[in-house]
């Protein structure tokens, strides 16, 4: 599990020319919308990635993250809107045709067949004009299995190898037809925190190793900010925001995402003459410049709230030793903060008053 | 029974240093089921298989022998065995075209058409072999075009192959709509997204993963369509050397109170089932996915 990329790339004829300048786009989603029967997955979607990028499509579950995915590979069909592939409006084009890599969330391995003729699945399914030798194949499906750190593997069946590996075998599988574009769903969702860890860093290594284009779909925040170049936070099928990870962090653009990346919490206040007013007791306003007048939603993160002995305004709910110091859940009046203890706190006690101060925020108009 | 079971594996009912017979298991009930499975399969199921073991032999080795390679019931034979195997096969792709259309699709008319498979089941088989005949008679809606190109169905070998076509197709259907369903949807978008065309996929991908149901099907058939009795003998129009099937044979040294011959015949079909069904089986051993 380890983290490095061996040896050679596999000769991709996507490879871009090194310092080569990566222009264009790879894909290009506009007013993508997709019914489930009353529901809607997607909706009036856009979305353009560019060659080589590696975009996270984060939100919570029922988003639509996987249905655009899905589309993108030709194996669901929007109501309307336009898909381009690398420049071509893909509408008519089946899956078979896009060449498109897909990993699925469960691997969707072929059962009956062993690792070596599982990645070696794609090249076998060529027209017979355009399939390798048999030679070619072999020497194909080896390199990959080598790529992806698993030579040993080549006879086991899925059956008898363990999560992390088949997951290496479904990546392999996909980089066999060498797609210009490839799809991850929920590439670590059913792994192990260690292995997820290992494989995150490595898989990103393979993508600037091959200069691919990928997007891979995710519920988890850290792995999209780890990863990706760019993140799009989906909600109600809808793209709330796409952009780097630093900006969506610093400038989330509205009340959602600044809830939903950072596990924030969320206070209501009362803006006035661009300061903001918390509904909370003994909580300290703070500037909210270009915030209208009236209601808003405050957004803190649990590091920006800060719980110290001076004060009374709180009291100590649970208390969470953490790298970083001590990680504290402090009730205010009605609620409870995710906060930390300040630094001059050394041990703070269950059930023990506290002062509760919010250092900074985002606020947003409610 | 239950108490049985329970004072049987608490271990302060086990007197210390007594010996037991299988490891101890935390499921109940092993001894009441394990007894009554052995009570009734010896009952229903071994003593009338003795009788058809020891019965034949009255007449002597020699004796069952002449019974069984006679020419007429030799003849039967083969034709109980090829017509039955030849069912079981055009059975296979049949079923398998019912139970993905079930189990894929949506369309109205879907329970009907499901509740419609079982029929062969529940009809009495005699009935159906009525029907089949009013069918396939040179006078009747499908036999009288059909013969007139020359196609003789009812009171020939090919009507045998019908009625036990229509036997044996439940069987398949059932055997696979489970297997069908369990059939993760991934896998063969796996192999579109791979390149596969919509044939390659059921070559390389689907008939595979089905591969095991399809040869249990085809055994459950094969057994039913060997044995089928009823449905048969209206239809085949029994023509000894031509279309008499085995079971017919059987029935015909009964009614002669010949009932060492008829158990002769009887144990020689049982013994070319078994083997054959053994060899399936063994078969559908090398068919499964491997695991850990």
């Amino acid at each position: 599990m380890g983290d490095h990329v061996p040896g050679p790339a596999l000769g991709f004829t996507q490879q871009p020319e090194s310092g080569a300048p990566r222009r264009g786009v790879a894909v290009e989603v506009s007013g993508l919308t997709r019914q489930f029967g009353a529901a809607a997955a997607l909706c009036a979607v856009d979305l353009a990635v560019a060659p080589g990028e590696f975009v996270a499509l984060l939100g919570p579950s029922g988003s639509g993250k996987t249905t655009l995915l899905r589309i993108l590979a030709g194996l669901d069909f929007p109501d309307s809107g336009v898909v381009r592939i690398g420049g071509r409006d893909v509408a008519s084009v089946p899956a078979r045709q896009r060449g498109v890599g897909f990993v699925f969330q469960h691997y969707a391995l072929f059962r009956h067949m062993n690792v070596f003729d599982n990645v070696a699945f794609g090249l076998r399914m060529l027209p017979r004009a355009r399939r390798p030798s048999q030679a070619a194949i072999r020497e194909r499906v080896r390199r990959l299995l080598a790529l992806v750190q698993i030579p040993e593997l080549e006879r086991r069946y899925p059956g008898q190898i363990s999560g992390g590996q088949q997951q290496r075998v479904a990546l392999a599988r996909a980089l066999a037809i060498e797609p210009p574009l490839l799809l991850l769903d929920e590439p670590f969702g059913a792994l192990d925190a260690q292995v997820r860890k290992g494989l995150r860093r490595w898989l990103r290594a393979l993508h600037d190793q091959l200069g691919i284009t990928s997007l891979f779909v995710t519920h988890d925040q850290d792995e999209a900010m780890e990863m990706a170049d760019r993140i799009a936070v989906m909600r109600d099928g809808r793209v709330a925001q796409f952009d780097t990870p630093a900006a969506v962090l610093a400038r989330p653009a509205d009340p959602f995402v600044a809830g939903f990346l950072g596990d924030a919490n969320r206070l209501e206040c009362a803006v006035a003459g661009g300061m903001a007013r918390f509904a909370l007791p003994g909580l300290s306003p703070l500037p909210a410049p270009g915030v209208p007048d009236g209601p808003g939603l405050a957004f803190a993160r649990p590091v920006e709230v800060l719980a110290s002995p001076a004060g009374s305004n709180g009291r100590v709910v649970t208390v969470r030793p953490d790298a970083r110091g001590l990680r504290v859940v402090v009730a205010v009046g009605p609620a409870e903060l995710e906060a930390v203890a300040a630094s001059d706190w050394p041990a703070p006690q269950r059930g023990a008053a506290c002062g509760v101060q919010v250092v900074s925020a985002q606020v947003f108009a409610a | 029974m239950s108490t049985a079971g329970i004072a049987g594996l608490s271990p302060a009912a086990v007197p210390a240093g007594r010996r037991r017979a299988w490891p101890r298991s935390a499921l109940p009930g092993l001894r009441p089921t394990l007894g009554l499975t052995l009570l009734w399969l010896s009952l229903l199921v071994l003593l009338p298989l003795t009788g058809l073991l020891l019965r034949p032999w009255e007449i002597g080795l020699d004796g069952v022998w002449r019974v069984v390679t006679e020419p007429r019931a030799l003849a039967a034979l083969r034709l109980s065995f090829g017509a039955a195997i030849l069912a079981a096969l055009i059975d296979l792709p049949l079923g398998l075209l019912v139970a993905w259309a079930l189990v894929r699709y949506r369309f109205p008319g879907r329970r009907l058409l499901d509740a419609m498979v079982d029929l062969p089941f529940a009809l009495p088989t005699a009935v159906a072999g009525l029907a089949l005949v009013a069918l396939y008679a040179p006078n009747g809606w499908l036999g009288a075009p059909l013969s007139a190109i020359g196609v003789q169905v009812a009171y020939s070998r090919a009507g045998v192959v019908m009625a036990l076509i229509f036997v044996g197709l439940p069987f398949v259907v059932r055997t696979l709509e489970p297997v069908l369903l369990d059939l993760p949807g991934e896998a063969e978008e796996a192999a579109a997204t791979l390149g596969a065309t919509r044939l390659q996929t059921l070559r390389h991908v689907v008939l595979p993963a089905v591969a095991p149901a399809l040869l249990t099907g085809f055994s459950l058939a094969f057994a039913r369509a060997v044995g089928e009795y009823g449905s048969v003998i209206f239809i085949a129009g029994n023509t000894p050397m031509v279309s008499e099937i085995a079971p017919l044979v059987i029935v015909t040294r009964l009614e002669q109170y010949d009932y060492a011959g008829a158990a002769a015949i009887g144990l020689t079909m049982l013994a070319c089932s078994f083997l054959l069904l053994l060899l399936l089986n063994l078969f559908g051993r090398r068919l499964r996915p491997r695991t850990a």
